[in-house]
């Protein structure tokens, strides 16, 4: 079952991260180094180091309350990091907002899905072109022609986004009304919209059956052959972790315990620790 | 998802006709005569109020945030559109000039100058006082608000204006700190406000200010603004997260409804002969947010109904005499609890949908 669908071989960078070979030509998408955030006291990530390559499919994996939303929020700046360099595209972002980080190119969804419930589908998606149709309010309130043009851009737009997911048909539809896996994509679409090059999905299976699940994959797939971006998932879902990640990272009480790719993640005695506990005879009760 | 977007225009030409076949009856039952003289004195303040309450609805309805102070933009508009009137008329008297002679001596044009500058001076107190408010949420944005209605209400009441061959003069001491010269006029006098102002406001001023007032309120709330604006009020974290700043637009639903505000109370200010700064209390704030309430939030059309319904209500009601706030407020009473019974607005929801065909049902704003 866990057999990995990815024959990429990984290459290690002088940092001592991997990343896809394809990508090594290239300076990595994220190089994040010695990342950290206490809540008064309690050190929630630790020495978080990770490279991620322009096209790499990446995975965050471990036990619940390991921090790995948390390193989400670190990268989108909804959290300060108290300690760390986050280099986006080879530039520090450590004087961005959360609105700057997503126009300097990573896009997110949220665990608990955060639509925009009382708008339309539609507008949900043109919110998230936001940046890309850049009209001024003046424009807007006086019906310059200009107005117009964008709008048929923003419209096409997000028609052809919607269609990736077969999702025009509910493009009407009021956001809250969706059904939960819809609603998903809908948010996968939004993130898509706003052009990034790192895409951070927060475990984008939960809730789904193995068959959503399995289309969510080539999906997920898809996108990253077509936009070539690199993704970053969150995923409690071995089958999809280990079917499309190409380079994972497990994460315990914070702080990385093991690298590397599918296979040698599935041998790793501290990552069966972490998820298993240590052998009978030295359990703690 | 083109009759969707059929619908919204359906439903903006919808609230433009509504005012203005209502300018028209109001119109023809003026020259017929058929309208009382006590109404006839409501004419100007229904539209004032009209405006008060579709621009109040773009902060509380579309960015969802509740303000309890805009009687405090109106204040200001009142003031500075009341003081820029009189400048204008005195430098119609003075200047040598013969155009701006005769353009000042045009009641219409001193008027749209006065509506404009109390417009402009509302919306950067707008900005002053958002820079603060807007740092908070919820129920603190609204107590803060509140406060800040207070506030400007009591620096107008201190506030001495003065004019004479120097310029203008400012004191917040007494008229005699101001130190006119000999023929200098006070145009604001503190705890009296303005005195002797003429008369320019007109109904048919306020139905063209009604309409400026939609096409900005509309064509914002249906643009990529006024998405954004939307955003806001669903969910800040996710806004934030596609790359717009909230900040922004929040203070640009907050400035714009402050401005809109600020030319309704200039509106306001130059339908009478005075104006104190007493009128722009708690009071006021509190009977727009109820026009916006009753009305719906988030819902236009609606705003403009609730003004002028309950504008002209308590004129009405006189025939009741003794009973008539009792009589207001239990219709008042009466319309909340009929619009948020479920099972009226189920029925309500079917007729919708009934007349829309299989369009799927599609809310108007957050109905509370």
């Amino acid at each position: 079952m866990n057999e990995s669908r990815s024959k990429t071989k990984m290459v290690p960078l002088p940092s001592q991260a991997i990343i896809p070979e394809r990508d090594a030509t290239q300076r990595p998408i994220l190089e994040v180094y010695r990342l950290g955030i206490n809540f008064g006291g309690l050190v929630a990530v630790e020495d978080f180091n990770i490279a991620v390559g322009r096209t790499e499919i990446c995975g965050l994996i471990g036990p619940n309350g390991a921090g790995k939303t948390t390193i989400f929020n670190l990268l989108t700046k909804v959290y300060q990091p108290t300690s760390g360099a986050i280099l986006l595209d080879g530039k520090d972002t450590s004087n961005m907002n959360t609105a700057q980080i997503n126009r300097a190119g990573i896009a997110r969804t949220f665990q608990n899905i955060r639509l925009f419930p009382s708008l339309s589908v539609e507008d949900n998606v043109k919110i998230g072109l936001h940046n890309e149709i850049g009209y001024n309010m003046g424009t807007g309130i006086l019906r310059l022609p200009a107005f117009y043009k964008a709008e048929r851009h923003a419209k096409e737009r997000a028609m052809d986004l919607l269609n990736l997911f077969d999702m025009t048909p509910l493009a009407s539809h009021r956001a809250g009304s969706l059904p939960y896996g819809a609603q998903r994509r809908l948010e996968f679409v939004r993130a898509l919209a706003t052009n990034p090059k790192l895409l951070l999905l927060d475990e984008p299976a939960a809730g789904m059956n193995p068959s959503e699940t399995e289309e969510l994959m080539s999906n997920i797939e898809k996108i990253r052959d077509q936009f070539q971006i690199a993704i970053m998932l969150i995923e409690h879902d071995m089958r999809l972790v280990m079917g499309i990640c190409e380079g994972i990272a497990v994460l315990n009480y914070g702080q990385i315990i093991a690298k590397g790719t599918p296979k040698e993640i599935q041998t790793n005695p501290l990552v069966i620790e972490a998820y298993l506990g240590k052998k009978k005879g030295h359990q703690v009760c | 998802m083109k009759r969707l977007r059929l619908r919204t225009n359906v439903d903006n030409w919808l609230t433009y006709g509504l005012v203005i076949v209502a300018y028209i009856a109001v119109r023809l039952l003026l020259a017929g005569g058929n309208i009382s003289y006590a109404l006839q004195g409501q004419l100007v303040p229904i539209t004032v109020y009209i405006v008060m309450a579709v621009s109040l609805n773009l902060t509380v309805g579309v960015l969802g945030e509740l303000s309890l102070g805009h009687a405090g933009f109106m204040s200001v508009g009142a003031f500075s559109g009341a003081i820029t009137a009189t400048l204008l008329e005195l430098l119609a008297d003075t200047t040598s000039t013969t155009w701006i002679r005769l353009g000042l001596s045009t009641p219409w044009i001193r008027l749209s100058l006065a509506m404009l500058i109390g417009g402009i001076i509302a919306g950067i107190f707008g900005f002053l006082v958002g820079v603060p408010v807007l740092r908070l949420q919820g129920d603190y944005l609204a107590i803060v608000t509140l406060a800040f209605g207070e506030i400007i209400k009591n620096v107008m009441s201190i506030l001495y204006v003065g004019y004479d061959a120097n310029g203008i003069r400012v004191s917040m001491d007494s008229a005699n700190a101001l130190k006119l010269d000999e023929g200098g006029t006070i145009i604001m006098n503190g705890p009296m406000g303005v005195i002797g102002i003429t008369k320019l406001s007109s109904f048919t001023a306020g139905f063209i200010l009604i309409l400026i007032t939609l096409i900005i309120v509309l064509n914002l709330i249906n643009s990529r603004a006024g998405r954004a604006i939307k955003a806001v009020r669903d969910d800040k974290i996710a806004t934030e997260s596609v790359g717009i700043s909230v900040w922004r637009y929040r203070m640009m639903a907050f400035v714009t409804s402050a401005t809109l505000a600020g030319a309704a109370g200039a509106l306001y200010a130059l339908n009478y002969s005075s104006v104190v700064a007493r009128k722009f209390d708690f009071n006021t704030s509190i009977l727009v947010l109820v026009f916006v309430v009753l009305g719906g939030m988030g819902n236009i059309r609606g705003s403009i109904i609730a003004a002028t319904v309950l504008t002209v209500l308590p004129e009405v009601l006189r025939a009741f005499n003794e009973y008539r706030m009792l009589t207001y407020a239990v219709i008042l009473i009466a319309v909340m609890l009929v619009r948020n019974n479920a099972t009226l607005q189920h029925v309500y929801k079917q007729i919708g949908a009934r007349l829309s065909k299989s369009l799927p049902t599609r809310k108007k704003g957050s109905e509370v």
